[in-house]
């Protein structure tokens, strides 16, 4: 293998399986047999992966796991800005998805972008006689209201699938009637195990309702590309594609961080789509690969020293123009960089963080986590697939305990056993540990910060992780009586 | 979008038409045609019936709320808590997926009951239902009946459940079922007759305020009356930072609740959030029982202190006739700042009627007064406040409606200040009107909870909170010459 092999100091395959061994002796038998193949011991060498997913998750463990729905509506569809997405169903779904993914958007709310939550409000009788009726009717009004909408997404809660409502029918009549897109998303929370179907299911009605029925009016260049699987959580995409244009790329099309549907519909004239979040939208990469001969490359912006190595793999797929600029960029971004590293690199040197995130930072991040010095002591995901934890194995240090969808409890005593200095993952878990006195950031949300990706992430990302780690506050978690 | 269709190039909007568009969702045509909607609901300030089941799920001494249904509903409702509350709130769920929906969730349930108590080792399993096997049917007391033949159930374990379909009512009402099942649960076989435990119980309703638990707690003190809170969430969303974490760090105790039932009496603080139970109750329960307004502002707090002299006869103390003493003296030493102030307001029933009630002491005017999920009954209880006061003439009371109307209402017809939860603050930026937190959630200030708006002593961090920011946007936007030292 080309990559380092990288070991830490106490943790061998066999301390990683008897920790295993010891979290899983609560479970009852069953239990017990169903979740022990997703947790194992890195084999960084390997670069297979340590452990089984994509699976049910077991009843009453405690997972962090969403669904279908929020795969759909938090990540592919619902940061699209210039489009109406309706939650179609009773008011829950759409009100707990409503702004607490952090996606942000230009333009003005309510006229050019709606990040509103709008939702059918499935009543008794919804249920009873069927919503098709209620969401032809709202269809009119959203369109009436918002007369600047690009399109309209409907995207089914658990009701719509249960009692036979045909959306697809009455959006495909409405979009004729009104002359608008409009997408109909089978997206129900019962699909799948995970919110990945949710993101699958989604990549496959942009491919049947969008991608081709566009194009940009001005003319191709050689340097078009398309900026995929970006959701730009606390202005992530502003970060990357200022990066992206610095060394001479168009960006033509954001997949979907304050994304715009026709842009989106256009992708298919690009010279290259670049991928950030490889499980939520690789599908969609594959289909214009085919389709339209699109290559695709995945690239990685967390810290400086992965992207040095994605902005001159990205150079290789153009000339030497561009070649020229990313070594331009890398020339200007590496003191700026060893500046901040300077900065924080002697407080956070040797500190231990663990990780557990959805679909791409739990490998992806880990690599920042490097540049500062710190060791990643573990790491899982709440929905990621076989060929994410094959990606994963050669960045974790070997031996290295890997946990495919943890329970809490088994999360819980994976960080008793590891001490590590900081925990990276969720709300739900972020409480649980900072109790505990771990110092703690959210990293789906940034844990209301950012950017995180690219050279301006970068610094702020170094300044969030010294803050928790070495803020004063934990000293007094211990009482003096 | 078939794929006959002639290619169109990607448009891009004008400044202009945003601009037009900008200013017409501000106009009087545009709110028209908004209250004109049937069909379309657009950021409505209430959500779906298991979130409040969750909630009180919390309130009870080792109870482990439990999700029947899919998992992204229990990672939804707990991520909610989790971010008004900034603590844990360990829950599960059985993990529903299409197979349940073919063969039904007992497999689900049974397993999740099974694994959950070897786990997290509840004394309690609180269930309650999200949508699915509410549409496919699920017979819960069947399923739990077999769990406990099966041995799942270990002997004795109190398992409740309740029905809370999303598709119907809103939070306060899954938070009634959830505590009703509870409540009856435990009780049940535990009256005694002529037993009484002196207590007086009280059931809060709908409360996401820590800070407003402990004062119910601290007025009863001051009464030397004992008390349980039948679903004390204080501690369980409260909790110290020790190095340590618990899964259950507090609630009413369980032995508690099971007695609740051999009450000196019961008082429900929540009539709207609570109704139900509150009727059960009354048949089921021992002593006295009485049904009054959430305690916000003097008058409905002069309603409580009353009722608990009179529930436990013993006489107002001094130190509490003092404390209303203090909190009158905070609002007439202020009364200026909020005097003839125009208010939009929005919320659940039990707490709208309070904030109605505190404005119009205060000689404030609760102008656009907006419930999404609310009844005709609702809407008397405030239309009565407001006949009852020259500040409550020419407000309006709209039902039924959401925050985009709210938008166009504020937009179109302005006031100084809104009163709701966060989801408010988009219709603030737009009007530059401050937004004052008191609702649930709040996502984006940091302990609101810890601070109690209930009894005299709400009163005065509401005065507080009101008035000073009134006073700091008079401080920020006033021409230099009127910028002064004392206000």
């Amino acid at each position: 293998m080309s990559h380092p092999i990288k070991k830490i100091e106490g943790i061998t395959k066999e301390s990683t399986e008897e920790l295993i061994a010891k979290t899983l002796e609560v479970y009852p038998e069953k239990a017990k047999k169903k979740r022990a193949p997703h947790l194992g011991a890195n084999d960084q060498a390997s670069g297979c992966a340590a452990v089984k997913s994509n699976k049910k998750t077991v009843p009453g463990v405690m997972s962090a796991r969403g669904c279908a729905y929020a795969g759909a509506k938090g990540v592919v569809w619902g940061p699209i800005r210039d489009m109406v997405h309706v939650s179609h169903g009773p008011v829950g779904c759409g009100w707990y998805s409503w702004g607490t993914r952090r996606n942000l958007m230009t333009g003005k709310l309510g006229v050019d972008q709606f990040a509103m939550q709008f939702t059918s409000d499935f009543q008794e009788k919804d249920i009873v006689y069927g919503g098709d009726k209620k969401l032809k009717q709202l269809l009119i009004e959203a369109k009436e209201l918002f007369p600047l909408a690009k399109g309209i997404s409907v995207l089914s809660e658990c009701p719509v699938g249960l009692i036979g409502d045909d959306i697809n029918q009455t959006s495909r009549q409405a979009a004729k009637d009104l002359d608008l897109p409009i997408i109909p998303c089978n997206c129900e929370g019962f699909r799948g195990v995970s919110q990945s179907l949710g993101h699958h299911i989604s990549n496959d009605t942009i491919r049947d309702y969008i991608i081709g029925t566009r194009e940009f009016s001005e003319p191709e260049t050689p340097y078009d590309i398309s900026l995929i699987g970006d959701y730009n959580i606390g202005g992530d995409v502003w970060s990357a594609k200022a990066l992206l244009e610095e060394i001479g790329l168009n960006v033509k099309s954001v997949w979907t961080g304050d994304g715009e549907l026709e842009k989106i519909a256009a992708t298919h004239t690009v010279k290259l789509n670049l991928i950030h979040c490889y499980r939520s939208m690789n599908y969609m990469c594959k289909v214009m690969e085919e389709k339209f001969g699109i290559p695709w490359l995945e690239f990685n912006f967390f810290g400086p020293t992965k992207i040095r190595e994605s902005l001159r793999a990205i150079g290789e797929r153009f000339d030497q123009n561009i070649q020229d600029k990313v070594e331009q960029a890398i020339a200007k971004y590496d003191p700026i960089m060893q500046a901040i590293v300077d900065e924080y690199r002697p407080r956070l040197e040797g500190k231990k963080v663990m990780l557990l995130v959805g679909g791409l930072r739990p490998r992806h991040t880990i690599g920042a986590y490097e540049d500062l010095g710190m060791e990643c002591v573990g790491s899982g995901y709440e929905f990621a697939h076989n060929d994410d934890y094959e990606r994963t194995s050669p960045e974790m240090p070997d031996a290295t305990v890997v946990y495919d969808d943890p329970s809490e409890y088994e999360f819980e005593k994976f960080a008793h056993a590891l001490k590590p200095d900081l925990i990276g993952s969720g709300i739900k878990e972020k409480y649980v540990f900072q109790k505990m006195g771990i110092p703690f950031r959210q990293m789906h949300s940034w844990d209301y910060s950012g950017p995180y990706h690219g050279y301006q992430g970068f610094s702020v990302f170094a300044r969030d992780i010294d803050m928790a780690v070495n803020s004063p506050t934990w000293k007094l978690v211990e009482s003096p009586f | 979008m078939s794929a006959e269709a002639a290619v169109k190039y990607v448009t891009e909007t004008t400044e202009a038409e945003k601009e037009r568009v900008a200013a017409w969702i501000n106009t009087e045509e545009y709110k028209e045609l908004n209250f004109k909607r049937e069909a379309l609901v657009i950021a409505p300030p209430h959500t779906c019936q298991p979130l409040g089941a969750e909630l009180v799920a919390h309130a009870f001494e080792g109870s482990l709320p439990f999700v029947h249904g899919s998992q992204g509903c229990a990672s939804y409702y707990r991520s909610t808590l989790n971010r008004h509350f900034r603590d844990p709130a360990p829950a599960v769920s059985d993990s529903m997926t299409e197979d349940g929906a073919v063969f039904g969730g007992q497999n689900n349930l049974h397993e999740g009951l099974e694994n959950a108590i070897a786990i997290y080792k509840p004394k309690m399993v609180s269930i309650f239902t999200s949508c699915m096997p509410e549409i496919i049917g699920d017979d819960l007391v069947a399923f739990l009946k077999n769990a406990r033949n099966k041995g799942i159930i270990p002997e004795g374990m109190p398992v409740p459940f309740a029905n809370t379909p999303s598709f119907n009512g809103s939070h306060i009402h899954g938070y009634d079922a959830m505590l009703n099942s509870i409540l009856h649960t435990l009780t049940e076989g535990k009256k005694v007759e002529g037993r009484c435990t002196g207590k007086v119980n009280l059931i809060p309703g709908f409360d996401a305020n820590t800070g407003n638990f402990r004062e119910y707690k601290r007025l009863f003190a001051e009464f030397g009356v004992p008390l349980t809170i039948l679903g004390d969430i204080s501690d369980v969303f409260d909790s110290p930072c020790d190095g340590s974490y618990h899964t259950y760090p507090g609630g009413t105790k369980l032995d508690d609740a099971a007695d609740s039932i051999n009450g000196k009496a019961t008082l429900s603080l929540g009539p709207y959030s609570g109704a139900k139970t509150f009727a059960w109750l009354k048949d089921n329960y021992s002593g006295k029982h009485a049904a009054i307004p959430m305690p916000l502002g003097i008058a409905k707090t002069d309603e409580l202190i009353k009722k608990i002299s009179e529930l436990s006869g013993k006489p107002v103390p001094e130190s509490i006739k003092n404390e209303r003493g203090r909190a009158v003296d905070a609002m007439t030493d202020s009364h200026q700042y909020m005097h003839g102030k125009k208010f939009a307001l929005y919320g659940d029933p039990d707490q709208l009627i309070g904030y109605v009630s505190f404005l119009l002491e205060m000689g404030a005017i609760p102008y656009h007064i907006l419930c999404s999920k609310g009844s005709k009954k609702v809407e008397k209880e405030i239309q009565a406040l407001l006949d009852a006061s020259m500040y409550g003439a020419g407000c309006k009371i709209y039902m039924g409606k959401d925050l985009w109307h709210m938008r166009s209402l504020v937009m179109t017809d302005r006031v100084d200040a809104m009163i709701g939860d966060t989801h408010g603050k988009f219709a603030c930026r737009d009007a530059g009107i401050p937004l004052f937190r008191f609702g649930f959630p709040i996502f984006d200030r940091v302990n609101k909870h810890r601070y109690p708006i209930i009894g005299y002593q709400g009163v005065i961090n509401m005065v507080t909170e009101i008035c000073n920011k009134f006073i700091d946007i008079k401080d920020e936007t006033c021409e230099e010459r009127f910028f002064e030292m004392m206000r």
